[in-house]
């Protein structure tokens, strides 16, 4: 079954954590497996865009994590929304799930979603995570990874430098870096340009394809 | 300004009542915009001078010639149109015989990320307004001449479906261009809940890109399929009747050694069993810094007569203006590129 509307929840946290994006959460009151996503909508028949679970799978809040396009229909009414209010969410679907196998985490900008959905479910052993962001502040949740990830841990920020940070993007440190094991899997995720090219870069670099997840946002 | 072509006969009555034009008027602009062919509000005789006047004063008229055209040896034609943000999209007019099909962009670049599709590796630049998908057919030169209509240029066209639907309800209505829904066929890559939307909303006939019955391989080909897996897009298709009046068919471009086996023969057969379809199979165009590869002619047509032995229709679809960059993403990306 797809997308049927499943519950309406109450917003117990919505907050503005960098310029233009957004983190909201309500109670969880379904199961999920991280790297799902679930569909948001603000009225029961209206539209609705899917979005990665960013929470683990046993913490009691489901937390999203948003950008606001300001062409966009949703967005710009949910980050309008406060504690208190309602939406209505469809149930959780999607495949883009942790594996044991070694793997390399990409992630830019509100991408890194279901990696810290993965990492807050207790599922990151093997993992080497690169995330690219335009800005430092938006390394959100960069305490949590460091801590657990350590030096497997790599921001790239393209337009502010930053102690430890590769000062460019994602694509540019993929294009670059010497360390690309061949025998990982990649798993991307994040805005459809990213996701392209970095794909483009790995395979160039002698990934397979077949190596290659990704998970697209549109 | 607001262009006015594009807009339904229930956009243009909210208009002219906005205006406080005569109500009439509503059915004679949309008669101006999608029957007759005119440059100019001002070619609107029928309209009063002074509704011409207002209306000229608020709106354009929203038909954009063409950037530019190439011709194929073999008659297809592929034209460049600029768009409102400043991006180019690909219209393909491919004539065959008594057939004359143009294939339309829904979409500036694309979102879904597909392995194989040049069109992807523009990112996505935005949507396409419904005027901007029905300009492509108006303000080609074999306007006149169209007998098909096939949404498989740039974007996926589920991904704007409000703008899409906009434009089959301006193409099949009687007051817009009058043309027959079953002379339409919408591509998609699977996009659920849109395509059932579409179906519940429209006429026209579907087609999905399948390319390959497996799902891990489908994955690595199509991201979509992490999110709407085909198991479910068959079964949300199951629950729909399709056959004479209304068609669905899958599109399948054969790569070598990775989609063009016997067990991927027999997998689709039973994953299509039951559902009264049709195969198109596509000869895969490589793109640069593909990994991909060409089945061979010899493996296409033996993969065909396969399925075709199992009781599926499978046709070959020709490939067309390979000398002008007629798969689509290819001219525009290039155009894309002189601009950066």
């Amino acid at each position: 079954m797809h997308q049927h509307i499943l519950s309406q929840q109450v917003l117990s946290h919505s907050e503005e954590i960098a310029e233009g994006v957004f983190l909201m959460s309500f109670p969880r009151d379904f199961e999920f497996k991280a790297g799902q996503v679930i569909g948001i909508g603000i009225e029961k028949d209206g539209p609705r865009r899917l979005y990665s679970i960013c929470s683990g799978e046993q913490v009691e809040e489901v937390q999203i994590l948003y950008n606001v396009i300001d062409e966009g229909y949703l967005t710009p009414r949910l980050s309008d929304l406060n504690e208190g209010d309602r939406i209505w969410i469809t149930e959780p679907r999607g495949e883009f799930l942790y594996t044991t196998e070694a793997a390399v985490w990409i992630a830019s900008g509100t991408g890194i979603a279901p990696f810290y959905s993965m990492l807050r479910s207790g599922n990151f052993e093997n993992k080497i995570l690169i995330h690219g962001e335009r800005y430092l502040e938006r390394f959100y949740f960069y305490d949590e990874f460091s801590e657990v990830l350590g030096e497997n841990y790599l921001r790239c920020c393209s337009r502010e430098e930053g102690e430890g940070v590769y000062p460019a993007r994602v694509t540019d440190y993929l294009k670059n870096t010497a360390a690309l094991p061949l025998d990982f899997k990649y798993y991307l995720c994040g805005r459809a340009e990213m996701v392209v090219e970095a794909r483009d870069i790995l395979i160039e670099r002698g990934i397979p394809f077949t190596s290659i997840i990704s998970e697209i946002y549109f | 300004m607001e262009p006015l072509f594009g807009k339904t006969l229930d956009e243009l009555k909210e208009l002219t009542l906005s205006l406080k034009l005569p109500s009439f008027a509503a059915k004679q602009i949309a008669d101006w915009l999608y029957k007759k062919k005119i440059s100019d509000i001002g070619d609107m005789t029928n309209l009063s001078l002074e509704a011409r006047n207002i209306l000229s004063k608020n709106y354009v008229l929203g038909l954009d010639a063409y950037t530019k055209v190439d011709t194929s040896v073999d008659g297809t034609k592929k034209y460049l149109f600029n768009t409102s943000i400043g991006k180019f999209i690909e219209t393909a007019y491919i004539p065959d015989k008594d057939r004359h099909t143009v294939c339309v962009s829904t979409q500036v670049g694309c979102k879904m990320g597909c392995l194989f599709c040049m069109t992807g590796k523009q990112g996505f630049q935005g949507n396409l307004s419904a005027g901007e998908i029905l300009n492509q057919l108006r303000s080609i030169d074999e306007w006149d001449r169209i007998t098909n209509i096939v949404y498989m240029g740039m974007g996926e066209p589920l991904d704007n479906l409000e703008a899409v639907l906009k434009s089959l309800e301006i193409l099949s209505s009687d007051w817009g261009f009058g043309m027959s829904p079953r002379r339409i066929t919408v591509s998609t890559i699977g996009i659920i809940p849109a395509m059932k939307e579409f179906l519940e909303k429209s006429e026209a006939h579907l087609a999905i890109s399948l390319h390959s019955p497996f799902d891990t391989e489908r994955k690595m080909l199509m991201p979509i399929q992490q999110v709407y897996p085909l198991a479910e897009v068959l079964q949300e298709i199951r629950s729909w009747e399709f056959g004479r009046q209304r068609r669905v068919s899958f599109e399948y471009i054969m790569f070598k050694d990775l989609n063009d086996t016997p067990l991927h023969v027999r997998e689709l057969a039973k994953i299509l069993q039951g559902i009264r379809c049709r195969i198109n199979l596509i000869r895969f165009h490589p793109i640069p810094d593909t990994p991909l590869d060409t089945s061979s002619r010899e493996r296409i047509d033996a993969f065909r007569d396969e399925l075709n032995a199992k009781g599926i229709i499978t046709t070959l679809r020709a490939s067309r203006g390979e000398d002008i960059y007629a798969a689509c993403g290819l001219l525009s990306t290039k155009n894309l590129q002189k601009q950066g």
